[in-house]
C-alpha cells in the first residue's frame, strides 16, 4: 500500500497519540502501547503499513542510538568504570550461558543444523535495550538493584554485537554464501590484528575528539545563543559518532554511548540531554511501532505451535539464565525475578544479526521471517509480564501481612500522609514521622526495600507514584498530605501533576533537587518546596561562621535569614524566568540566572541591626 | 574551701556588648568560675535539660548574667528557667536538688538608676522588677541575693566599665570565700554592687 509521506506521518503520530495514553492508563507502560499501535497499523489489521515496516524499522533503530547517547550522558566515566565488574560478570554469563542453552535446545528439540542453531542462539541471546531502559526509566527502576544489573548486562550485549557480527560469516556454509556483502566497513580487507587496532584506535579517537574538539565547539555554539544551532550541533554529535563507528564496523549505539559518557562530565550534559530527548522519544516510539507492524501474523497463524514453542523456549531459557546469575551474585528473590522478566525478550540488535545471517544464507528466508515474529512477540510479552508481576507483588503483600497493623490512635491509623519514594531522603522523613507516632503510607519501587520495610511493619506499596491505580490503592483519596521525594525530578514532577489532577484535595509537599527543579515545581503551583541542597548547605555555612568566631546564635539567625531570603528570591526569579522566550535551560542561561542570584544577594543585609531593646529614649525622658 | 561559681550567661548580641565583654573577661581570669555561654551553646534554643541539671549540681553559687530586656531577661534564659527547673527536681514534691544554693542576677541596664525608681520613667526599682526571679529562687529553696547591676550602660566610658568589672571580680572573690552568704544582711531595696562598696569603705 502506497501512501503520501504526510499521510503516513499522520497515521503514525495518531496511532501513538491514541495508543500510548490508553496503554499507560491500563498500567502497561508506553512500550506496549507503541507495539500495539504498530500491530494495529500493520498489514494484518488496518494495513496502513505494508512492507515498508522493515525500512521504517531500520530508520527508527536510530532511536536506540540516541537512547544510548542519553544513557551515556547520565553516566559519567567514573560511574561507568565502577560498573566494569558487573558488566563483565553479569554480561558474559548472560550472553554465553543463554547462547549455550539455546544452542542445545535448538539442536535437540528443533533439530536444526549446528551452524544455524549457533547463529540463531547468538543473535537472540541479546535483549532489547530500548524496551528495558524505557521501562526502567518509566517505572523509576533505573537505580534499583534489578535496574543496575539489567543495565550492566545490556552494555555487555551492546559490546558483544561487534564480535558476533565478526563470527557470523565464519558460520556461512562455504560456496553457498556470497562473500559478506552486507558489511560495508572500510577495514574489511585488512588482516585481523590491524582491524582490532583500528577498532581501538577509533574508540580512542571518538574519546579524544569528543573531549578536546566537541566540547570547545559546543561552547562556541552556545555563545551564538540560537536554539536550533544547538539542536543541530547535538544531532551532529550523535550522527557523526554513529557514522564513524559504522565506517569501521562498530555498533553506532556503542559509539553514541561512549560519546555520551565523555560529554557527561561537561557542563552541556543537561542541555544535550534535553535537546536529544524528544528526538529519541519519537524515534524510539517509531521503532516500537515498526516492530509491531512487522509481526507477520500470516506465519503466526500458519505455524502457531512452532512459533509459540520457540517463544516459550527463548523466554524460559533467558529467564532461567538471568535467574541463575542473580543467584550466583546473591541478588534477592524479588530483584531476581524482576531482572529475569525485564531481560527475557529478544532485542532489536537481534533483528540486525538475524537479517545478516539470512543474507549469509545461514538461515533460510522463511525461518528468518518466523524468528522476526518470535522476536516481536517476546517484545510484546515482556511488558505484559511486568504488569502481571506488579499485580502479584502487591497481592502477595496483602495476603502475607493481612490488614495493615492497626495503631491504637484513630487519627494515626488513617494514614493521612503518603510518602512517595523511600530512599535516603524519603526514609529520613518516614523515620522522623514514625518516631513521632505518625505512620505514613509509603510507595517505593525497590523490591528489596519494600520487603524490608514490610517486615518492619511499615505500610508500603510496591511501585512508584506515577501509577494512578496504585495511588488509589494506597489510599490517596483519604490522604491529606503527599510528600513527593523521588530522586529524578522528572518522575517526581510526573507524580505531582498526576496527584494534582486526580486528588486536588491533597496538599503536596515536594523535595526539589535544586533551584531549577524548584522553578519547575513553582510553575506547577506547588507551594511547599524543600530544596535538598539549601538547608544542608546553609547549615554547614553557619557552622563555618561559628568556627570562624561569629557568635553561634547570630550565625544561626543569619542562616535562617538567608534561607528565607533565598526562598523569596527563588519565587521572584521564577517569575522573571518567564520573561524570556520559552527555552530549555541552557548552560548559558544557568550562568545568567546565577548572576542574577548573586546580584540579588547584595540586598541581603548582613549588618542588620536588631538591637530591639534600647532604653535610651526612656533615659532622656527621665532626665 | 572555695565555693564554686556557675555563670549562666545569656546575651543574644554579645558581640555588640561593651559591658558584658569586660565582665566575662574578668570572670574568665577568675579561678573556679565556669561561664556557660547559653546563646553559644544553644543557638537554636534546644536546651539539653539533663546536662544543665547535672551542671547545676556541681556548683554552689549560680549567677544569671544578662542584659535587661523589657524589664526581664533575654528569651533563652527564660527558656532555660522554664525547662531546666523541673517539678520534682528543682521544686515541688521531692524537688530539692538546688536547696541552699546561692543565686543572683548580674545585669546591665540602659537606663540609669534614677530611671528605675518611683519617680523615674520605669516607675519601679530593679529589685521590684526582679521579684519573679526572686520567687523562682525561693520556690526552688535557693537563697536569692539582690541584683548586681551596671546601669546607664550607654553613657559609660570604657574606664568606667573597667571599674565595674573590678567590682565584679571583688564580688566573685567575696562569694567564693563565703564572705557574702545567705546570712549576710543586705538591705532589700539595694543593689549588690552598692553593698560591696559599703563593705570596702
Amino acid at each position: 500500500m502506497e501512501h503520501s509521506f504526510l499521510f503516513q506521518a499522520l497515521v503514525f503520530l495518531l496511532a501513538a497519540v491514541l495508543c500510548v495514553p490508553i496503554a499507560k492508563k491500563l498500567g502497561m507502560g508506553s512500550v506496549l502501547g507503541y507495539l500495539l499501535a504498530g500491530i494495529l497499523l500493520g498489514p494484518y489489521i488496518f494495513g496502513f503499513i505494508g512492507k515498508e515496516g522493515e525500512d521504517i524499522l531500520h530508520a527508527a533503530e536510530f532511536g536506540v542510538v540516541m537512547l544510548l547517547f542519553i544513557i551515556g550522558l547520565e553516566l559519567n566515566p567514573k560511574e561507568f568504570w565502577g560498573m566494569r565488574k558487573s558488566i563483565l560478570g553479569f554480561g558474559s554469563i548472560q550472553v554465553f550461558g543463554t547462547t549455550a542453552l539455546l544452542f542445545l535446545c535448538f539442536i535437540y528439540f528443533f533439530h536444526w543444523s549446528i551452524q544455524m542453531s549457533l547463529a540463531i542462539s547468538l543473535s537472540i541471546s541479546l535483549s532489547s535495550t530500548a524496551i528495558i531502559l524505557q521501562t526502567l526509566k518509566e517505572r523509576g527502576l533505573s537505580n534499583s538493584v534489578a535496574g543496575q544489573a539489567s543495565f550492566s548486562i545490556l552494555i555487555f550485549q551492546d559490546i558483544m554485537v561487534i564480535p558476533i557480527l565478526a563470527i557470523l560469516p565464519l558460520l556461512a556454509i562455504p560456496g553457498v554464501a556470497p562473500i559478506a556483502s552486507k558489511q560495508t566497513s572500510i577495514i574489511d580487507g585488512l588482516p585481523g590484528y590491524i582491524q582490532t587496532l583500528v577498532v581501538f584506535g577509533v574508540i580512542g579517537l571518538v574519546y579524544g575528539i569528543t573531549r578536546y574538539i566537541v566540547s570547545p565547539l559546543l561552547h562556541l555554539v552556545v555563545k551564538v545563543n540560537l536554539k536550533e544551532v544547538f539542536v543541530a550541533a547535538s544531532l551532529t554529535i550523535v550522527i557523526g559518532v554513529s557514522y564513524t563507528m559504522t565506517l569501521v564496523g562498530l555498533s553506532p549505539a556503542l559509539g553514541a554511548f561512549l560519546a555520551g559518557i565523555v560529554l557527561a562530565s561537561t557542563e552541556y550534559r543537561h542541555s544535550l540531554e534535553a535537546t536529544i530527548e524528544p528526538f529519541k522519544g519519537l524515534l524510539l516510539g517509531l521503532f516500537f511501532i515498526a516492530v509491531g507492524s512487522t509481526i507477520n501474523f500470516g506465519i503466526i497463524t500458519a505455524k502457531p505451535i512452532l512459533i509459540f514453542s520457540i517463544v516459550l523456549a527463548v523466554m524460559f531459557v533467558k529467564g532461567v539464565v538471568i535467574f541463575s546469575i542473580g543467584k550466583i551474585f546473591k541478588m534477592s528473590f524479588r530483584n531476581n525475578i524482576l531482572t529475569a522478566i525485564l531481560l527475557s525478550q529478544v532485542g532489536e540488535f537481534s533483528f540486525v544479526l538475524l537479517n545478516f545471517s539470512s543474507t549469509l544464507y545461514i538461515i533460510p528466508k522463511d525461518l528468518f521471517e518466523l524468528l522476526m515474529a518470535v522476536t516481536a512477540i517476546t517484545m510484546v510479552i515482556t511488558p505484559i509480564l511486568l504488569v502481571i508481576y506488579e499485580i502479584i507483588e502487591n497481592k502477595a503483600f496483602k495476603s502475607t501481612l493481612g490488614e495493615p497493623k492497626q495503631q491504637a490512635d484513630e487519627i494515626h491509623s488513617m494514614h493521612k500522609v503518603l510518602i512517595i519514594g523511600f530512599g535516603h531522603f524519603g526514609s529520613t522523613i518516614g523515620r522522623f514521622l514514625r518516631a513521632n507516632g505518625i505512620s505514613a503510607t509509603i510507595l517505593d519501587h525497590d523490591p528489596d526495600r519494600v520487603g524490608l520495610l514490610r517486615k518492619m511493619g511499615f505500610n508500603v506499596y510496591f511501585g512508584d507514584g506515577t501509577d494512578l491505580d496504585l495511588l488509589y490503592a494506597a489510599g490517596a483519596e483519604k490522604a491529606k498530605y503527599l510528600i513527593a521525594t523521588i530522586d529524578p525530578p522528572e518522575v517526581n514532577q510526573e507524580v505531582i501533576s498526576l496527584v494534582k489532577k486526580h486528588f486536588p484535595h491533597i496538599e503536596i509537599i515536594a523535595r526539589a533537587k535544586n533551584r531549577y527543579d524548584a522553578y519547575d515545581l513553582l510553575d506547577m503551583n506547588v507551594d511547599s518546596i524543600y530544596r535538598e541542597t539549601l538547608y544542608t548547605a546553609v547549615h554547614l555555612a553557619v557552622d563555618v561562621l561559628t568556627k570562624l568566631g561569629v557568635r553561634a546564635y547570630t550565625a544561626e539567625r543569619k542562616g535562617y535569614d538567608f534561607i528565607k531570603f533565598d526562598e523569596d528570591s527563588i519565587r521572584k526569579l521564577a517569575k522573571s524566568r518567564h520573561d524570556k522566550k520559552q527555552y530549555i535551560l541552557s548552560a548559558r542561561e544557568q550562568i545568567e540566572l546565577q548572576e542574577k542570584l548573586l546580584s540579588e544577594d547584595m540586598h541581603f543585609n548582613l549588618t542588620q541591626n536588631d538591637s530591639a531593646w534600647d532604653s535610651e529614649p526612656m533615659n532622656n525622658n527621665s532626665k | 574551701m572555695n565555693k564554686k561559681i556557675l555563670i549562666l550567661f545569656a546575651h543574644p548580641k554579645f558581640e555588640n556588648s561593651r559591658i558584658h565583654k569586660q565582665l566575662i573577661t574578668a570572670a574568665k581570669n577568675h579561678p573556679d568560675v565556669y561561664i556557660r555561654d547559653l546563646y553559644q551553646e544553644y543557638p537554636n534554643f534546644n536546651i539539653d535539660i539533663k546536662k544543665e541539671q547535672e551542671l547545676l549540681l556541681k556548683y554552689d553559687i549560680i549567677l544569671w548574667q544578662h542584659p535587661v530586656y523589657w524589664y526581664s531577661c533575654p528569651p533563652l534564659l527564660k527558656q532555660w528557667i522554664d525547662l531546666v527547673l523541673t517539678y520534682g527536681w528543682a521544686y515541688g514534691d521531692g524537688g530539692n536538688k538546688l536547696e541552699g544554693k546561692l543565686i543572683l542576677n548580674v545585669v546591665s541596664t540602659g537606663g540609669r538608676k534614677e530611671a528605675y525608681s518611683k519617680d523615674g520613667g520605669n516607675k519601679f526599682s530593679l529589685n521590684e522588677f526582679f521579684l519573679a526571679f526572686q520567687q523562682t529562687a525561693t520556690l526552688c529553696k535557693m537563697n536569692y541575693l539582690p541584683p548586681f547591676a551596671i546601669q546607664g550602660s550607654h553613657k559609660l566610658t570604657e574606664s568606667e566599665i573597667g571599674i565595674h568589672s573590678k567590682n565584679f571580680q571583688l564580688l566573685l572573690t567575696l562569694l567564693q570565700n563565703g564572705l557574702i552568704n545567705s546570712e549576710t544582711s543586705i538591705p532589700s531595696q539595694s543593689l549588690l554592687n552598692e553593698f560591696i562598696l559599703t563593705l570596702k569603705s
